[in-house]
C-alpha cells in the first residue's frame, strides 16, 4: 500500500484536531476583545486569535517571513500555515479544513475552491533554466533540453510547474527529452543541486532560494508561460477579521517588500 | 476489556480500505484498468520488485547467515544497522543512495567515469532503491529461522566431511526454507509498494521508472478515479499475496 494514504489518514487526523483546537480558542477569545494590536490600523475590526494560512509550497520561504512579520505587528496573534501541493490545500479546504486564507499557486487550484472570497492574484512567477553551479553540463538554453545525451528533470505535467513548462516547450516547438518527471518543483531543483542532471526547468524563486547551489539561466519564452498566485480569504474562514487582515498584510508594500526579494514579480 | 480498542484498532486499520472499495468508478474500472499506461507501470512494478528480491535472496541470505551464525563481534550493532531502513523514512533512504551512488555520489562518480554507469533515472535504480528498503524484512526473516533451527544437524553433517558450502545448501537451507520463503514474500510486497526511495533515487519517467505507487501519487493530480483504481490493483494483489503466502508459511514459523 501506498504510505500516501496513510499521510493523507493522518493529515485528516491532524485536521481534525485543528479543527477542535480552533473552536476552542475562537470561543475563549471573544472577537473584538480589547486587542493591544487595535492602534496599528484605525479601520480595520481588531485582530485576534489564530489566523490559519493555507500557502502552496512554493510560498514557504516568504510566508512564513510574512507570518513572523504579521506576528510582531499584532501581538498575541498567531498565524499558521498549512504549506503543501495547491491542489491538495485545495482539496483539504473543500473537505472542510479549518482554513483562513487561502494562498495557490495557480488560479486553477483556486478554482477547484467551492467557498472562495474573491481571490486577487498577488504575484507572479516565471520559470528559469537551473543549472549545477558552473554549469557543467554547458547548457546554453531551451534547446538543450532536446538533447537526448543530456541529463533533465522536468516536472511532471500534473503539477503546476510541469504545466507551464509544456506551454514554454510548446511555444518554442521544442520537444523535450528529459530523463525524469519530477512530482514536484523542488524536487526537480533537489536533482540539480545534486548535480544528477545537467538542468531543470524550475521557477526563479527556487533558483534563487538555492542560491550557491545551482545558477539559473534566463530564456525569452519564459514569458509565454507566466504563473499567477491568487490568494483568497475564504467565506467560511472561523477568524475572518484574521483572514481579511493577513491578506491585506500580504498585499501591503511591505509584504510586496518580502515577495519581491525572493523572486517573484508583481502582478 | 482488551476488546473494545482491538476493535478500534483494527477498525482504524480497515476503513481506509473499504473507503477505497466504496469511491472506486466500479462502473468504468475496466476501461481504466486496461489502458496501457496502468498496464505499463503495472508491469514495470512487478518486474523490478521482483528483481529487487532475486536480488535481496542472493546477498540477503547470506548476511542473515552471517548474523545467525557468523559469530561476528559487534553482532547487535551490526544487525541494527542492517534493520535501519525498515524504521529509516524510505525519502531518506534514497537522498542516501542519491549521494552514494548517484552521478556525483562517493561511489557513483567513479561508476560514471570509469564504466559510463549512472543508475538514477534508470529501471536499475528503481531495483536498488527497492532492494535497499525490502531487504531487511528478508534478513530478519531468515536470521529468525536460522536461530530456530537446530545447529547440531550443521555440526553432524561437518562431522561427516561435508564441507561448509555443501552444509550449507543440502542442511541449512532446507531446513530454513518456510523461513526464507515468508522472508521473500514480505520482501516482495514490500518492493512493491516502495514510493519514497524510488521517486528520489530514481525519478519518474513512465515505462522507465514510473512504478505503480509513483502513478497513485501523479494521478491524484489530475485524476483521482485513476488513482483509486491503481490503488485498488496494488491492493489486490497484496492482499492475495500476503493471505495466500501467510497462511501456509507465516503460519507456520509463528
Amino acid at each position: 500500500m501506498s504510505r500516501r494514504t496513510t499521510l493523507a489518514a493522518l493529515a485528516a487526523v491532524a485536521a481534525l484536531t485543528l479543527a477542535g483546537c480552533g473552536d476552542n480558542s475562537a470561543d475563549k477569545t471573544p472577537v473584538g476583545s480589547s486587542s493591544p494590536s487595535g492602534g496599528t490600523s484605525s479601520s480595520a475590526p481588531a485582530v485576534s486569535g489564530t489566523i490559519n494560512v493555507f500557502a502552496a509550497a512554493s510560498l514557504t520561504g516568504t510566508f512564513t517571513q510574512l507570518g513572523k512579520d504579521f506576528e510582531a505587528a499584532h501581538p498575541g496573534v498567531k498565524v499558521t500555515f498549512n504549506f503543501g501541493g495547491s491542489s491538495a490545500l485545495a482539496q483539504q479546504i473543500n473537505q472542510g479544513a479549518p482554513a483562513d486564507v487561502f494562498a495557490s499557486a495557480a488560479p486553477k487550484n483556486m478554482d477547484q475552491v467551492t467557498d472562495k472570497g474573491t481571490p486577487a492574484n498577488f504575484v507572479k512567477n516565471t520559470l528559469e533554466i537551473a543549472v549545477p553551479t558552473g554549469n557543467p553540463g554547458k547548457i546554453t538554453g531551451l534547446k538543450d533540453f532536446a538533447d537526448k545525451a543530456k541529463k533533465i528533470a522536468l516536472c511532471a505535467p500534473q503539477v503546476p510547474c510541469g504545466a507551464a513548462a509544456d506551454k514554454v516547450f510548446k511555444a518554442a516547438g521544442i520537444t523535450p527529452q528529459p530523463d525524469s518527471l519530477e512530482q514536484d518543483v523542488k524536487a526537480a531543483l533537489t536533482k540539480v543541486s545534486l548535480g544528477e542532471v545537467d538542468a531543470a526547468l524550475v521557477y526563479k524563486t527556487d533558483v534563487l532560494s538555492a542560491k550557491g547551489k545551482v545558477d539559473g539561466i534566463e530564456f525569452p519564452e519564459a514569458s509565454k508561460a507566466v504563473n499567477e498566485y491568487p490568494i483568497a480569504t475564504l467565506s467560511k474562514a472561523p477568524n475572518a477579521d484574521g483572514a481579511k487582515a493577513f491578506v491585506d498584510f500580504v498585499l501591503s508594500d511591505k509584504g510586496k517588500a518580502v515577495l519581491t526579494a525572493a523572486g517573484f514579480s508583481a502582478p | 476489556m482488551l476488546l473494545l480498542p482491538a476493535l478500534i484498532g483494527l477498525a482504524f486499520l480497515l476503513v481506509p480500505l473499504i473507503g477505497l472499495l466504496a469511491k472506486a468508478p466500479w462502473s468504468t474500472l475496466p476501461d481504466r484498468l486496461f489502458s496501457a499506461d496502468v498496464w505499463q507501470a503495472l508491469k514495470l512494478s512487478l518486474i523490478c520488485a521482483t528483481t529487487a528480491t532475486a536480488v535481496c535472496l542472493v546477498l540477503g541470505v547470506p548476511l542473515a547467515w552471517l548474523l545467525a551464525r557468523g559469530g561476528l563481534p559487534g553482532r547487535s550493532v551490526i544487525r541494527a544497522f542492517v534493520t535501519v531502513p525498515l524504521v529509516l523514512p524510505p525519502v531518506v533512504g534514497g537522498v542516501a543512495l542519491l549521494l552514494v551512488l548517484g552521478r556525483r555520489g562517493l561511489v557513483g562518480q567513479y561508476l560514471d567515469a570509469w564504466f559510463g554507469i549512472s543508475l538514477p533515472f534508470t529501471t536499475a535504480g528503481v531495483i536498488v532503491a527497492e532492494a535497499f528498503v525490502a531487504m531487511p524484512f528478508l534478513v530478519i526473516s531468515v536470521e529468525g529461522a536460522l536461530r530456530a533451527a537446530d545447529p547440531r544437524y550443521e555440526e553432524a553433517a561437518a562431522t561427516l566431511g561435508a564441507s561448509r558450502w555443501t552444509t550449507f545448501r543440502r542442511v541449512t537451507l532446507p531446513s530454513i526454507a518456510p523461513g526464507i520463503i515468508a522472508g521473500t514474500v514480505l520482501c516482495w510486497a514490500r518492493a512493491l509498494g516502495e514510493f519514497g526511495a524510488t521517486i528520489t533515487f530514481a525519478g519518474n519517467f513512465p515505462g522507465r521508472t514510473t512504478t505503480m505507487p509513483l502513478a497513485v501519487y501523479l494521478a491524484l493530480e489530475t485524476d483521482p478515479d485513476v488513482a483509486v483504481v491503481l490503488s485498488l490493483v496494488l491492493l489486490l494483489v497484496s492482499v492475495v499475496v500476503l493471505a495466500s503466502l501467510r497462511e501456509r508459511w507465516l503460519g507456520g514459523l509463528q
